[in-house]
């Protein structure tokens, strides 16, 4: 779990995570904005279907692959999160076609 | 900063934005370089100075004055007249200099008459048992969050490892208005007795004020576990609890953040991907390019500094970079050696001193060997889902290396590349056999380095390369 320690404003960038909307700043990563909505998890794995959530935040570790905009696969750490943004957590490997 | 107008070719290609990169490009496009700044970032500052220029000033008032170093770094950066690109994904490098990397989604191609790889390190692979559940991250990503979002653990947290970042971000966390249920120190105690004979250099730096004020604020508030030999992180979809054990015996404690590190070890995918040789460095337990102290590889147009040139720190990153960029004026024939010696002899002498100063953190650090081969059902490799005794069984069965280990079991073909249990398999190899991680090698690493699609590739367009690859003579 994290929160914010400023009051900076959001400046209201609000993107949707499995059909939750959530708020963010401007300047996260869809990993960090998932944090502060208290998400932890975001993708089950290939083989054996477990829970995952980011690691490193750094783009390193690959574990937080989440779906964007139809895209899977996408580095939840490495996206810039945009206004209207839909992400979907991904479970278990990349479908084909997305 | 201009406007990412690339150039036909440029004289100085530097990827990564971090303190070396910043400083090689400055320093370089100040003699006349045309020089590329390419970064994967959004903002520049690398990890270290990650956020720099978009931080609110209640956050860096937490983050401290090393933080605020990397405006002057920036500001040099954007005055010199070097082109920076944020948002560039170097995903490979041609063996004659072109760079192919994705810019929003585009791919391109850089050539380059030298390239400097500033590509930094990442956290040191940490296998225990449960390191896979949500709610366990590095402590490198709890400060990313930090710097770029604001954001600061809550709930119950746990620290627990080895080395300086450690602590820095136990202080960080303090003065964000965190707190922090326990600090997990897994340093080996016999490592002070072999760190000593280093301890006067250290004294001598300013790394030894720094460190010793940040111990004591960070124990005056927190609770702090020494000696610990075993960890393990308690869930099932979610951390619950993190599991110690001390000479005391074994305790678990009630956890909704697990937050582990044991030390920073240099990125190796970029300079792979160049043709660097890479080495073993005992003092360091890493592998890292081959380097003179220019940064100069075993190719010829590539050289490496900062981090990725083997672990240093921020201050030692920039007089790298600087070095580096200066060297690279003389190859170009911008300057001779005698220039490019005498602009270059003050950081030298300071690169020597703050390398020296920091060997006692190395050997005072080094991670206790359980942490680094580990045993049983323990996640090798995070992406495969591998578990050591898997690995184990395949090593007492006389597979060769790394590199064949991937074909019995994947470990290391995942998304990620081996990045996350590289070293982790290196070194399981190693204490099986009894030898140095120097003869067992490291993953033969493949390119792309980074995510491309094969749509992306396709669009790349055609180099003289590429024509020669499918041309009959």
């Amino acid at each position: 779990m994290f929160r914010r320690f400023t009051n900076r404003p959001e400046q209201g960038v609000t993107i949707t995570v499995d059909g939750r909307e959530i708020s963010a700043k401007a300047t996260d990563s869809v990993a960090a904005a998932m944090f502060a909505a208290g998400i932890t998890t975001c993708r089950t794995t290939v083989v054996d279907a477990r829970a995952r959530g980011p690691y490193c935040m750094m783009g390193v570790c690959f574990d937080c692959l989440v779906i964007v905009d139809g895209i899977g696969s996408r580095q939840g750490c490495m996206t810039r999160v945009r206004d209207g943004m839909v992400v979907e957590s991904q479970k278990g490997r990349r479908e084909i076609g997305r | 900063m201009t406007e990412p107008y690339l150039p036909e070719i440029c004289d100085f290609a530097v990827i990564g934005a971090g303190p070396a990169g910043m400083a090689a490009a400055a320093t370089a496009a100040s003699l006349g370089l045309s020089t590329v700044v390419l970064d994967e970032q959004p903002a520049p500052g690398g990890q270290i100075y990650r956020g720099i220029t978009e931080a609110a000033a209640a956050t860096r008032t937490v983050l401290g004055a090393d933080y605020e170093r990397g405006r002057e770094l920036v500001d040099a950066l954007a005055a010199s007249g070097a082109t920076y690109c944020p948002g560039s994904t170097v995903f490979d490098v041609s063996p004659a200099g072109e760079i192919a990397f994705l810019l929003d989604g585009q791919p391109r191609l850089l050539p380059a008459r030298r390239i400097l790889a500033a590509t930094g390190g990442q956290e040191r692979p940490f296998p225990i048992e449960g390191w896979t559940l949500p709610g366990v991250m590095t402590a490198g990503a709890a400060q990313i969050l930090l710097k770029q979002a604001d954001l600061v653990p809550s709930g119950k947290i746990v620290l627990a490892g080895t080395g300086p970042l450690l602590w820095l971000l136990a202080a960080q966390i303090l003065g964000a208005g965190g707190t922090i249920a326990l600090i997990l120190d897994t340093t080996p105690k016999r490592n002070w007795l072999a760190a000593l004979r280093h301890l006067p250099r250290f004294l001598a730096s300013p790394y030894a004020v720094k460190g010793l004020s940040l111990l004591a604020r960070v124990r005056r508030s927190v609770k702090v576990i020494f000696g610990v030999s075993h960890l393990r992180a308690v869930g099932e979809e979610q951390l619950r609890a993190v599991a110690y054990r001390t000479s005391g015996g074994e305790t678990t404690i009630q956890a909704d953040t697990l937050l582990l590190h044991q030390g920073v070890v240099p990125s190796l995918h970029l300079p792979d991907t160049l043709g660097c040789r890479i080495v073993w460095n005992e003092e360091q337990r890493a592998f890292q390019p081959e380097a003179d102290c220019w940064g100069a590889t075993c190719v010829d147009h590539v050289a490496v500094a900062g981090d990725g040139a083997g672990i240093g720190g921020a201050q030692a990153a920039a007089l790298r970079g600087r070095l580096a960029a200066w060297d690279a004026a003389h190859r170009l024939g911008r300057i001779n050696r005698p220039q490019r010696d005498r602009l270059a002899a003050r950081d030298l002498a300071a690169l020597e001193r703050d390398l020296a100063a920091r060997r006692f953190l190395d050997v005072l650090y080094e991670p206790l060997s359980r942490f680094r081969v580990p045993t049983g059902d323990t996640i090798v490799c995070r992406c495969e889902e591998v578990p050591a005794d898997r690995i184990e069984a395949l090593i007492a069965q006389g597979v060769l290396g790394p590199n064949q280990l991937k074909f019995f079991v994947r470990c290391g073909m995942g998304p990620c590349q081996g990045r996350l249990c590289g070293l982790t398999v290196t070194e399981m190899f190693a204490a099986a056999r009894g030898i140095s991680p120097a003869e067992i090698g490291y993953y033969r690493l493949r390119t792309p380095i980074k995510p491309v699609t094969v749509a992306e590739m396709a669009s790349l367009p055609f180099g003289e390369q590429a024509d020669k690859a499918v041309v009959r003579l």
